[in-house]
């Protein structure tokens, strides 16, 4: 079974990464797609800073009158039909993952970065299925992917062992499952933040690039909200999650319930960061650029704590141990 | 010339400093700023060893950096949750949020007790707006039928009658999500004030208890390993009760991944009163009424008899530390009490015995000082002996886990056994040079506890909690004002005009405000 996991890992990154090579191909080709449309939507929208921008408004739908036939709409959805081939398989690599050890899938870094990865996907598909004109963002989202999966089984990758007993807690998988929730949808956050910086740049009239890439996504006020959105939710699941079941089982079974250990040290750091993004956000003096570029670093410390932690430093969470 | 002006208003200069640096420092851009720094600053803590966490580390820290390290414990590198920088910038943000959040209490409590204003003269110009309809009931029945359907959303709703006959409906709603907001913000100093009283009279202490009746501590500063009390809590403070260790139980898994612990324990807790059987386990700490004892680990005990060159016998219980995963551990016996002569009384310094050992629960077949499986499956102790003078008088703390180096390498300890250790099993002993004998009696397992009292844990807890679910409304929440204005049609009947604004981003206000309206407009969509 354990075998059978390593063997979907395998297939898992290469869907994606055809799921990403066809996504950008469909960047390159759609010229007159939807896509190219939604981005050239003006932002009639952006009134005043504050005004709704109507999120659930019926774009221009994906079955608009193609010309002749598009190129890219086929691509794309044929991108899509990938991603979802990945996530199955995705899925299937963590559930035999579980089979194998026995328990829940994520007792070590590897196992972790599996989970939150997937998490993410699924979270990536279902703003997909409810938002199809946000397609364009596919490539990102699984270029995404594809270096986080990648990292994890070239420098994570741990072969299935047990849990140690003070992992054998209920807490310990309340704690440990609403943060993958929340760091999956944080890292799928991350990629409409980066877009939208991107799009602001091109907006801008900037056209290195970075910022050229803004050309074709979509428009900048749209992947504000939904950055701001997925932000949102994922900042209360993070709070219960690192800062209150996390405690509440350090208690338990270290006997407190805050010891500034590393990984505690960059959870705490990970939700000031976000804290100050939804701060930021809600500071009328403070340009939407500048927060988004804080939920950015965000995330960077939140791979610190994945990676960079566990792999520099040593603490009690060393269950989550680089190679077991 | 005009008499000259009065002077510049010095006195109020200072004044006007003070409350210009009051307003900077609460506003949202500071704050901002703050929880930045906050967040630097909290890295060298993760990057340096804390003293906190791993006093060890720390120690070979300094080792490691002989310059660099005092340095570093000047600015408090190493204990850099507890430094006044990091204090000060924590405090700053809390002045900030005090002086932010008292006058928005104050504001939303103004805001929860004033009625909706009026409808705005052009309600075409909000962002939803409802285009006039005509409806077969009159202004003021039309006006009660829009405000009842309000109220059913529960929107605060306030019906005007204007001079002309016009009639208004102003209503709003989403102000649990100011009150959530406040609530966090509140929510974040109760939990700040609760971890700064539980540092204060909180107390913890380790302390290594081996199994049987003979092993048992109480609660005093003096029995615990290493300890540490609140600033404000005195070591008679401390709460009475005993502990001893009467079963300690460690299943594994096939491969030595441990699969459980679990403590069996007799408890005191009052001078002369009964002892009581309790059980915990790693996840389940022993809960007293003044502290909690947890179960951090566990090792081997070694149970040593030294028969002196006199006859007389002496029998220590040792804690071995474990040094891997697999429980090798190694640990001294020392005995400065021996060799005394039974004629004169008097202890000659150089007769002093210590043994060096490292001890393995299942010893490696291939041979070699390792353990393979941590239970024991096939114990075996690798002792070392010295005699001579173990430095024990000098005044010097030393280790009990370690024979006084300094004395090894100074020639007053010598090693009186061959080249390598000498290998005993539970039961055997072994004669000395001298002809003096150590036997290896037994082992018996030991739990490493950490007891701990934190008075505030619970109200560091509510306030968490609290602060959750304010944050959950404050995000979830919407505010966001709707009206309508009937006015009367010519001959009967009226007509309804209705407006929308939403106060905070809310992508779904369009879909409400449209249902809100239809439902206002009744079954019959208006026109007659
Ligand atoms: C102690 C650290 C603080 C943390 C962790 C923190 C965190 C947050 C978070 C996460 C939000 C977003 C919630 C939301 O949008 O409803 C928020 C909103 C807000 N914070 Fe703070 N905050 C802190 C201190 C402060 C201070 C010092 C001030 C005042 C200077 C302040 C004023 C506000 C205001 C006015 C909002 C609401 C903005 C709005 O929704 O319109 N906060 N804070």
């Amino acid at each position: 079974m354990a075998e059978l996991s390593n063997q979907l890992m395998a297939v898992t990154v290469l869907s994606y990464l055809a799921a990403m090579v066809l996504y950008a191909a469909e960047y390159a080709f759609g010229n007159k797609s939807h896509i190219g449309r939604a981005a050239q939507r003006p932002a009639r929208q952006l009134v005043g800073a504050g005004a709704p921008v109507p999120l659930d408004d019926p774009l221009p739908a994906a079955e608009e009158p193609a010309p002749k036939r598009d190129r890219g709409v086929l691509l794309g959805r044929i991108a899509v039909g990938f991603n979802w081939l990945a996530f199955a398989l995705h899925l299937g690599t963590v559930v035999t993952r579980g089979i194998a050890a026995d328990r829940m899938p994520w007792g070590n870094m590897y196992e972790f970065t599996l989970t939150v990865t997937l998490v993410g996907s699924a979270v990536w598909l279902g703003v997909l299925t409810r938002k199809p004109e946000l397609r364009h963002l596919g490539l990102f989202a699984a270029l995404a992917l594809v270096m986080l999966l990648g990292a994890d089984g070239l420098i994570a990758y741990a072969p299935v062992g047990p849990l140690v007993p003070a992992l054998n807690s209920y807490w310990f998988i309340i704690h440990v499952s609403t943060i993958i929730l929340a760091s999956g949808i944080f890292l799928i956050g991350a990629v409409p933040a980066a877009m939208f910086l991107v799009r602001a740049g091109y907006d801008e009239g900037k056209r290195r690039f970075p910022y050229s890439l803004g050309a074709k996504v979509p428009e900048a006020a749209l992947l504000e909200r939904l950055t701001f959105r997925l932000h949102a939710f994922a900042f209360p699941l993070f709070t219960f999650g690192a800062l209150i079941a996390g405690p509440i089982w350090a208690e338990a079974s270290w006997g407190r319930y805050w010891g500034w250990d590393p990984k505690e040290v960059w959870a705490f750091i990970s939700w000031i960061v976000y804290a100050s993004y939804l701060h930021a956000r809600a500071t009328p003096s403070v340009k939407r650029t500048v927060a988004t570029w804080i939920a950015i670093l965000g995330f960077a410390t939140m791979l610190m704590n994945l990676f960079g932690v566990n792999l520099f430093f040593s603490g009690l969470h060393s269950y989550a141990n680089a190679g077991g | 010339m005009p008499a000259a002006p009065p002077p510049p208003r010095k006195p109020h200069f200072a004044w006007s400093l003070l409350r210009n640096s009051w307003r900077q420092l609460t506003s949202m851009r500071t704050a901002l700023v703050l929880l930045f720094l906050l967040a630097v600053a909290a890295i060298p803590g993760s990057v340096l060893p804390q003293r906190a966490v791993s006093p060890e580390k720390v120690t070979a820290y300094y080792t490691q950096h002989p310059d660099l390290a005092p340095k570093l414990e000047q600015i408090g590198g190493f204990a850099v949750y507890a430094s006044p920088w990091f204090a000060a910038i924590y405090l700053l943000l809390f002045t900030s949020l005090v002086g932010c959040v008292v006058p928005r209490l104050r504001d939303h409590f103004r805001a929860l007790r004033t009625v909706p204003p009026d409808a705005p003269k052009r309600l075409e110009r909000l962002p939803q707006h409802a285009a006039v309809e005509e409806r077969a009931d009159d202004p003021a029945d039309a006006a009660q039928a829009a405000a009842s359907e309000l109220r059913k959303r529960r929107f605060r709703t306030k019906v005007r009658e204007r001079g002309d006959g016009t009639w208004t409906v102003s209503a709003e709603k989403g102000f649990l999500k100011e009150t959530g907001n406040l609530f966090f913000h509140f929510a974040l100093l109760t939990v700040l004030i609760g971890v700064g009283f539980g540092h204060w009279y909180g107390w913890h202490g380790n302390r290594i208890l081996v199994e049987g009746n003979d092993q048992g501590f109480c609660n005093s500063v003096t029995q615990y390993d290493e300890s540490s009390l609140g600033p404000r809590v005195d070591a008679a403070d401390l709460p009475f009760f005993c502990l001893r260790l009467t079963d300690f139980q460690a299943a594994y898994q096939t491969t030595g991944q441990p699969k459980s612990f679990d403590a069996d324990v007799e408890v005191q807790t009052k001078q002369d009163g009964p002892w009581k059987a309790r059980h915990f386990t790693v996840n389940n700490p022993l809960r007293l009424s003044q502290a909690n004892v947890h179960l951090l680990g566990h090792g081997y005990a070694v149970e040593l008899r030294y028969t002196d060159r006199f006859g007389a016998q002496q029998t220590k219980v040792v804690p071995f530390l474990p040094t891997d995963g697999l429980f090798t551990s190694s640990g001294v016996g020392s005995f400065p009490d021996v060799n005394i002569d039974p004629k004169t009384n008097k202890r000659d310094v150089n007769l002093q015995v210590g043994f060096e050992g490292v001890f393995v629960p299942t010893v490696d077949p291939a041979g070699g000082a390792t353990s393979v499986f941590p239970a024991e499956n096939n114990p075996a102790l690798f002792l070392t002996a010295y005699r001579g003078d173990l430095g024990v008088e000098v005044g010097n703390p030393g280790s009990v886990y370690s024979l006084d180096q300094g004395q090894i390498a100074n020639g007053e300890l010598k090693k009186v056994s061959g080249d390598r250790p000498q290998r005993l099993t539970p039961g055997q002993s072994w004669t000395l040079d001298d002809g003096t004998k150590v036997e290896f009696l037994a082992t018996r397992p030991f739990a490493t506890l950490a007891v701990r009292y934190d008075p505030t844990a619970t109200l560091v807890l509510a306030g968490a909690v609290v602060g959750l679910l304010g944050l959950m409304l404050s995000l979830g929440g919407h505010r966001r004002r709707l009206w309508f204005r009937i006015s009367p049609r010519d001959g009967s009947g009226s007509l309804m005009e209705a407006g929308g604004l939403p106060r905070t981003d809310y992508p779904g206000f369009a879909e409400e405000f449209g249902q809100i309206v239809g439902a206002a407009r009744g079954p019959d969509g208006g026109t007659p």
